[in-house]
């Protein structure tokens, strides 16, 4: 650098895109074919999230049939069997087909941005990541047809989200739907595995001059983590997936108890991907957070270190609380203590987590934006989450409410108190970089009320309901219990925030005709993906940014007070 | 102005990342490691579980030639990717052809011992736990040597031709690190099914 007296520490200034992205000239036919082509990770990212939004409108779908059928004792709205296959089906699709693939949408997107990359470090095996995983979900709805004809008995998968053994073994479950609920989950199984390999190796070799890993944004840091997660727990899914189809396919007796296999070796086996699988979930959304709550704060992030070994620490714990799904099947008391002591050590962590990001908001000038607005509300519904766990982890009074609507409740406030409330504060803040236009307001904050309300209505009186003492997965209950009342409140619940994601769905498409244009910055955010044009160019950036702190576009907006004169 | 350290002007020459294939090839077996470990963790949670034979005691043998010849194969695709490093071509053609081999014999050992279990000792995946364990965790090894094989051999194909010339190494040394890989993971499941497990 020959002209020293230019203060800005990088030349981020540089690396601002002016090109506008071009026009696609050709027929219909090509566009669609460029797009199924593609390994771009922008466009990868955009499948992949395209994919979960589809299958959260047909998973919440389900969910709302199973409302339907528990709003008055002794329904008979949908029939026995089909309850168990909705219920299956909400669950395996959720976790599988919506959460993974959202939040795998976002980190292909943003992570090369964050870190200055022209792409993922192995584009088509990102490609075949996202294939593979689109085609387990639709193989999973293929049972449907597939598994014994459309109105056949054991069309769709029944055997609950877990499958515990020995119900998928042969004898009780013949036909082919539990053998579709295998292979899906197997083969969407090796498609998370590919790209947490490609995260991995994106954040660790592809980063931009003077992004050391202390300079990295926060988000990149946890997708690594939670990356690491998945290899380390998808894989014994994976490997109990194939233990169960050499049960079924080749005659073998790993879960088949006549023989002397053991059901609980399946429990353990599948608890031991399933509470990582929580953790990998979360990690994103806490990802997203990390990145929001600074934003609207108008404040560098209070405790970067301590988040990043805090997330760490989440990442490592979380491998050792498995059987705390497991305190009613009933074991030593010695692993009984280790798992109560274990999960509650999970809560410390997370605590430094909670409090990092409230003394960020502390003294800062806050906005509220949309993004904001159902951050604040993750804030509260994870404490609340957050609480209830350490509520269960106590075995004593788990043993009371573990098949209870109590844990039901409890989980739903992780997964959507706390995951999708992220989810959507993350397609609030980012669909503006993607699409170059800003989502509605008006429309936006009537998705947040109504959900917010459609939430509590149904969680909050979930917890009720489940003290009462409603079992779940009961197909109906008689009339005389003092359920009634609360089901009918927890359905109304569920189609508020139906009528909200529907709301939210329009508004993705409505805006991107619609939309404010929204130039390259619109939050006056501070990381390196605000500095290209939005949508930004498949190239990303026309120059190869440097940075020189973590806040590579405060340096660029304030020469004279940069944050690398502190760090 | 001037007090502003200009960090940036020192970056640039010295900025090193660790390599894409390097970094890949180990999250792979991190996630292949996890995998292997549920298998293991079956086979020696069902040790001696099973109701009725034939036991582990009765039908397996240690295979001895096996083992070495799947342990030295380490040692020969050391000793090759060195001689790529140094561009020294017909020496790793011989030894990468000797690493291929001794795979090779690995495998006909495993064929020959499923063959004599199945066919003389009527022991398969059907019979009990041991046969259930026993091939699901020795198969799934079989089929990494196999994949492992298949590239070996493609790789010799491709050398024999002049196509793997010295500036490949990189990626010799990558695969090199999954054919440690397997070779590790052989000593762990020959340890378990043949010295813990009988």
């Amino acid at each position: 650098m020959a002209d020293a007296s230019i203060p800005v520490p990088g030349n981020v200034g540089e690396a601002v895109d002016i090109t506008p992205p071009g026009e696609f000239k050709g027929t219909w036919l090509e566009y669609a074919h460029s797009w199924i082509v593609t390994v771009d990770h922008k466009r990868i990212g955009i499948l992949y999230i395209g994919l979960g939004l589809f299958f959260l409108v047909v998973a919440g779908i389900e969910a709302l049939l199973i409302r339907i059928q528990l709003i008055r004792p002794l329904s008979n709205f949908v029939s026995p069997d089909s309850y168990n296959r909705l219920f299956t089906l909400h669950g395996t699709t959720m976790v599988f087909l919506v959460g993974m693939p959202i939040l795998f949408g976002f980190g292909n997107y943003l992570i090369p941005l964050m870190i200055g990359a022209r792409d993922m470090a192995f584009p088509r095996l990102n490609a075949f990541s996202f294939w593979v995983s689109a085609f387990a979900g639709f193989l999973l709805y293929y049972s449907l047809v597939g598994g014994e004809g459309l109105a056949g008995a054991g069309s769709a998968p029944d055997v609950g989200w877990f499958a515990y053994a020995p119900l998928t073994e042969l004898a009780f479950s013949p036909g082919h739907s539990t053998d579709y609920w295998t292979l899906a989950v197997l083969l969407n199984g090796i498609g998370s595995i590919g790209t947490a390999v490609n995260i991995i190796t994106t954040t660790f070799c592809m980063r931009c001059k003077g992004m050391t890993l202390m300079r990295m944004p926060l988000l990149p840091w946890l997708y690594i983590t939670m990356s690491t997660l998945v290899l380390l727990a998808i894989s014994p899914l994976t490997a109990a997936q194939i233990m169960l189809l050499v049960d079924r396919y080749l005659g073998g007796h790993f879960f088949d108890t006549q023989a002397g296999g053991s059901a609980l070796l399946w429990f353990h086996f599948f608890w031991i991907f399933g509470h990582p699988e929580v953790y990998v979930l979360v990690l994103p959304a806490f990802a997203f957070a990390n990145e929001i709550v600074p934003t609207f704060s108008r404040k560098a992030i209070f405790g970067y270190a301590a988040m990043v070994v805090a997330s760490v620490g989440i990442a490592f714990i979380s491998l050792s609380v498995w059987a705390h799904h497991m305190f009613t099947v009933g074991m030593t008391s010695v692993s009984n203590t280790f798992f109560v002591l274990s999960t509650m050590m999970v809560s410390i962590p997370t605590g430094i987590k909670v409090f990092n990001w409230l003394a960020t908001m502390w003294g800062g000038r806050i906005r509220f934006t949309l993004p904001m607005l159902f951050t604040t509300a993750f804030l509260f519904q994870w404490v609340v989450a957050g609480l209830t766990g350490i509520i269960l982890a106590v075995a004593p009074f788990d043993w009371q409410v573990h098949f209870s609507y109590f844990l039901i409740s409890h989980f739903h406030y992780v997964l959507v108190g706390a995951i999708v409330f992220m989810i959507f504060a993350a397609f609030y803040y980012w669909y503006p970089k993607a699409t170059g236009r800003m989502l509605n307001e008006r429309l936006g904050r009537l998705h947040f009320w109504l959900m917010l309300i459609g939430f509590h209505l149904t969680f909050d009186f979930m917890f009720i309901v489940g003290l009462l003492g409603m079992p779940r997965q009961i197909y109906t209950y008689m009339p005389d219990r003092p359920w009634t009342t609360l089901n009918q409140i927890i359905s109304v619940g569920a189609f508020l925030q139906g009528l909200a994601i529907l709301i939210f769905v329009y508004n993705l498409f409505y805006s991107y005709s619609h939309g404010k244009k929204a130039g390259p910055d619109p939050w006056d955010a501070w990381t390196l993906e605000w500095a290209t044009s939005s949508p930004p160019a498949p190239y990303n950036f026309e120059t190869e940014p440097v940075v020189a702190s973590r806040r590579p576009l405060w340096d660029l907006k304030h020469p004279e007070d940069p944050d690398s004169a502190y760090e | 102005m001037s007090t502003i350290p200009l960090e940036h002007t020192m970056i640039g020459s010295d900025w090193h990342l660790p390599k894409r294939g390097v970094v890949g090839m180990c999250a792979l077996i991190v996630a292949e490691s996890a995998m292997f470990t549920i298998f293991v963790v079956a086979y020696i949670y069902y040790i001696g579980k099973s109701s009725f034979g034939p036991t582990p005691r009765q039908v397996l043998h240690v295979p001895v030639l096996g083992t070495i010849c799947l342990l030295s194969s380490s040692i020969f695709i050391w000793l090759a990717e060195r001689e790529i490093h140094r561009a020294r071509m017909s020496r790793f053609k011989v030894l990468w052809g000797i690493t291929c081999l001794l795979a090779a014999v690995f495998l006909s050992g495993t064929a020959q011992e499923w063959y004599r279990l199945i066919f003389h000792e009527g022991l398969t995946v059907r019979t009990n736990l041991f046969g259930t364990t026993f091939y699901s965790l020795v198969g799934l090894h079989a089929a990494h040597v196999t994949v492992g094989l298949t590239i070996l051999t493609l790789v010799l194909i491709f050398a024999l031709a002049n196509r793997v010339r010295p500036e490949h190494a990189y990626q010799v040394q990558v695969f090199s690190l999954y054919w440690h890989f397997v070779d590790v993971v052989w000593v762990v499941v020959f340890t378990t099914v043949y010295i813990v497990g009988r």
